[in-house]
């Protein structure tokens, strides 16, 4: 069982922030390295994880959906929420007013709704917590 | 009581963010009180890696003992070598970062 884990607060909204990608790569990371990870979403984050979310052709290259390839931040999370099944387990919640304010309650599976009082609890039983901020 | 780790991770431009030079004071003022610091650099951040950058803190922490990383996908996504870069910063990947977030009494700060 893993002994170690990394709570990370993450803000940005989907495909505005290099955060981002700096975030889901500190995950895949840390559960590479045997360590639990939890993920609190918060504000526009919380939309990293709609299931709505659809990958695009590119029209100015002239590429097609296939040729494009392009990722979602919804896959990337499943791909995570995959990656950390059980152990080390990834466990990813999405503040529930912050939902709720933007429409975006249709997650993708394993994502759970929690509030910032969840949040205090998942860094009181880390081993650290980091929290990346909105700029 | 054991001393705290503290690990900055600086992902602002420096060309563009005046107040990187307030992290960088900060791991100076820290280390110099015998505290074991490092800063991480990482997106925009590394940009103070290339040895030719002007004004660049890369130097200064690295003079005061404090530890510089830098992102090795931050850096190939700038197009900076390994062999641009600046006496103290040494290139590493994501999991080094997370090897340091999880050891004990060790304090992240992200700017």
């Amino acid at each position: 069982m893993a002994e170690k884990t990394l709570t990370v607060a993450v803000m940005d909204a989907p495909y505005e922030a290099a955060a981002s990608t700096t975030a889901l790569r500190i995950v895949a990371a840390a559960l590479t390295r045997g360590v639990n990870v939890n993920v609190f979403a918060y504000e526009g984050a919380v939309s990293l994880t709609m299931k709505d979310q659809t990958p695009h052709a590119n029209p100015v290259k002239g590429t097609s959906v296939e040729e494009e390839q392009h990722p979602t931040t919804k896959d990337l999370v499943a791909a995570l929420l995959a990656l950390g099944r059980s152990e080390p387990k990834l466990t990813w919640v999405n503040c529930g007013l912050c939902v709720d304010e933007r429409g975006a309650a249709n997650a993708i599976d394993g994502v759970k709704r929690g509030s910032p009082a969840d949040f205090l609890q998942l860094a009181l039983a880390s081993t650290n917590t980091l929290v990346i901020p909105t700029r | 009581m054991a001393q705290s780790h503290y690990v900055f991770i600086e992902s602002r431009d420096p060309f563009d963010s005046t107040d990187t030079t307030f992290l960088a004071d900060t791991a100076a003022e820290l280390r110099q009180r015998g505290r074991p610091v490092t800063v991480f650099l990482v997106q925009n951040g590394v940009l103070a890696t290339r040895a030719g950058a002007r004004g660049s803190h890369v130097a200064r922490l690295a003079g005061a003992g404090v530890s510089v990383l830098a992102d090795e996908f931050s850096l190939a996504e700038r197009g900076i070598e390994a062999d641009e870069l600046a006496a103290g910063a040494r290139p590493c990947g994501i999991d080094a970062l997370v090897d340091l977030l999880v050891q004990p009494d060790t304090k992240a700060v992200w700017h």
